[in-house]
């Protein structure tokens, strides 16, 4: 088996074991790179020697006999939003083109120290906004299993680079279900963890009550081992949860006998495709072979927590994003012209569509008039969409739903109409909204041979629960090794 | 909650409030996109919210101290090497006030 087929828990078992090295490890992924991703365009930009020069450290860790880490040798990719020191970070946009960021995330800094080996950053739409990847400012990334199409957002090259081997893990954002849709769209594992279980020191912030940092991996092992190495309370984040982190990497259960699984009435009303639909009650069918007790729950207010979630985050959005003025960081422009039309004509050049459209309406409803209307009220919905999950989880130890409502989109399908593009979101945005844990993976294919994401969603820091069901799903289906065909050279169909 | 949509006055006072120069064009264009968005959050308006308290974070978000020792960190020239625009260890800006 070439290295790059391998899971990131193989990979580090073959560096450790002196089975291969970490440099061969990193050239075989580099080679993959070279043949695939003039097709996929997830990379951003590669960091061949800082990649070799890791992996040459590793396995001097290894010959020595000195522990070289759990993600010993494995190739990671990183979204293009966190920051790793004296390299350039964009986060998609043109605005800090040329940005080098000038200390390392905290996740950076854990998983470079757990052995890890970085190899560049990974695409993604402007500032993490976008389902569909089509709004960085640096060109699309393509969906490996069908290039004419979406790889979903906003962390769209992260899932792209997993699934066509071109990493065994990536790093991402999920904001409003920005790991967990382009892990569907791509049909691999993708983990959003509990709002406060990882550091987001050295993210660059979207929607900071929203923000949470998670991987991308082929296989839910793989997820959790990432998850343990990033989790944690760290001094720098004071957002970050006070709590131990538990062991995400147990074998899973031999049966599910007596746990229960909740399934939403509602998601069956929110335009959900037909094949979604089926690969979806197929996938509780598993579970409930397994001995699981399927019970519906409701969530009566999964309607309205796209329109909630657009208000809450762009309000964020338009704050967090005031720091980017053409002051300290980035590109400049209008400078003749006094200080405010510099600030607003570096902001023009430098934003795209999509950003600027959240931070009008981010201004928009948190000006006065508007405020009480829009703000405030959201923040109460916010509340009732979290008393909806925490009544459902009495009642049952994990929710199950589909991620998207549909497979991979093609890509100009949703752009001339961002409200269309939003309500693509609907099954994952009330997860961030109530800080819970969930996680995606591949429950099967469409007709058109595109991955469907299956959505487990557990109670808040119950990680290894969730991780649990996932395993077991993984355990008695195929559809998670299923990879996509791409050669060197292939063109975009369509 | 917002009766008529959008007027072209007020996008280009958010615009503004936004510190966004905008194009005729965008002007058009977001205030229509606006609207749509809008009209489709109003949506809220129909839930009854009476005495729920607001949930703005999911945290129980406390202020977060440390020893106030001298820790090693970055240093002033990491930061100011990322600047557009930098004078004698200062980000140099355009004129605030004019004479």
């Amino acid at each position: 088996m070439k290295i790059h087929e391998m899971t990131a828990s193989r990979i580090a078992a073959g560096v450790r074991a002196g089975e291969f090295s970490a440099r061969e490890a990193a050239l075989d992924a580099l080679k993959r790179i070279g043949e695939v991703d003039g097709t996929v365009r997830a990379f951003l930009r590669l960091d061949p020697e800082g990649a070799l020069a890791a992996a040459d450290r590793i396995d001097e860790r290894v010959a020595s006999g000195e522990d070289p880490g759990p993600l010993a040798g494995v190739p990671v990719g990183l979204k293009d939003n966190l920051c790793v020191e004296g390299r350039e970070v964009t986060c998609g946009s043109a605005i800090l083109a040329g940005y080098a960021a000038p200390y390392d995330a905290t996740v950076v800094a854990r998983l470079r120290a757990s052995g890890a080996v970085f190899l560049g950053q990974l695409n993604m739409d402007e500032f993490a906004m976008g389902s569909s990847n089509e709004n960085s400012s640096y060109g699309p990334v393509r969906n490996p299993w069908d290039p004419c199409r979406v790889p979903g957002g906003s962390s769209g090259g992260a899932a792209a680079a997993v699934a066509s081997r071109q990493c065994a893990l990536a790093l991402g954002s999920d904001t409003g279900g920005s790991i967990r849709q382009p892990a569907s769209l791509c049909g691999v594992a993708g983990l959003k963890p509990t709002y406060g279980r990882v550091s987001r020191y050295g993210l660059i912030a979207y929607a900071s009550s929203l923000d949470q940092i998670g991987p991308f991996a082929r296989s839910v092992e793989d997820v959790a081992l990432a998850l343990e190495v990033m989790a944690g309370p760290d001094p720098r984040d004071s957002t970050s949860a006070p709590l131990p982190v538990p062991s995400c990497r147990r074998e899973p259960p031999p049966t599910l006998e007596g746990m229960r699984l909740g399934v939403p009435a509602e998601c069956f009303s929110e335009g959900m495709s037909a094949e979604v639909e089926e690969r979806f009650r197929e996938a509780c069918a598993v579970y409930r072979d397994a001995g699981a007790e399927l019970v519906e729950i409701r969530l009566p207010r999964l309607p309205d927590s796209v329109a909630c979630y657009y208000i809450i985050s762009t309000a964020e959005a338009s704050s967090n994003l005031a720091r980017f003025d053409g002051v300290q960081y980035g590109i400049r422009s209008g400078a003749g012209e006094g200080m405010i039309e510099m600030y607003q004509q570096t902001r023009a050049q430098g934003f795209g569509p999509e950003v600027k459209r959240r931070i009008m309406l981010g201004t928009y409803v948190l000006s006065a008039g508007y405020y009480e209307a829009f703000y405030a009220r959201a923040l109460k919905v916010r509340r009732l969409i979290k008393d909806d999950f925490d009544r459902a989880f009495e009642t049952c130890g994990c929710i199950l739903m589909p991620t998207s409502p549909t497979t991979a989109f093609r890509l100009g399908e949703k752009t001339a109409d961002p409200l269309q593009m939003y309500l693509s979101d609907i099954f994952t945005i009330g997860v961030n909204l109530a800080g819970l844990p969930a996680i995606s993976i591949n429950c099967g294919f469409d007709g058109a041979g595109l991955p469907v994401g299956l959505q487990i969603i557990a109670p808040a820091f119950e990680e290894p629960r969730l991780l649990d069901v996932a395993r077991f799903f993984e355990g008695r289906t195929r559809h998670h090794l299923r990879s996509p065909v791409l050669g060197p050279g292939e063109e975009a169909r369509g | 909650m917002n009766d008529g949509g959008i007027t072209r006055e007020e996008v280009e006072k958010v615009a503004r409030l936004a510190r966004l120069a905008v194009t005729a064009e965008e002007k058009q264009v977001f205030g229509r996109q606006l609207n749509s968005i809008l009209e489709y959050m109003e949506k809220l308006g129909a839930l009854n919210v009476d005495g729920i308290e607001p949930l703005d974070h999911v945290l129980p978000l406390r202020n977060v101290m440390r020893e106030d020792i001298a820790a090693s960190g970055s240093g002033p020239q990491a930061f100011l090497a990322a600047a557009p625009a930098t004078r004698d260890g200062f980000f140099l800006v355009p004129p605030v006030l004019s004479d």
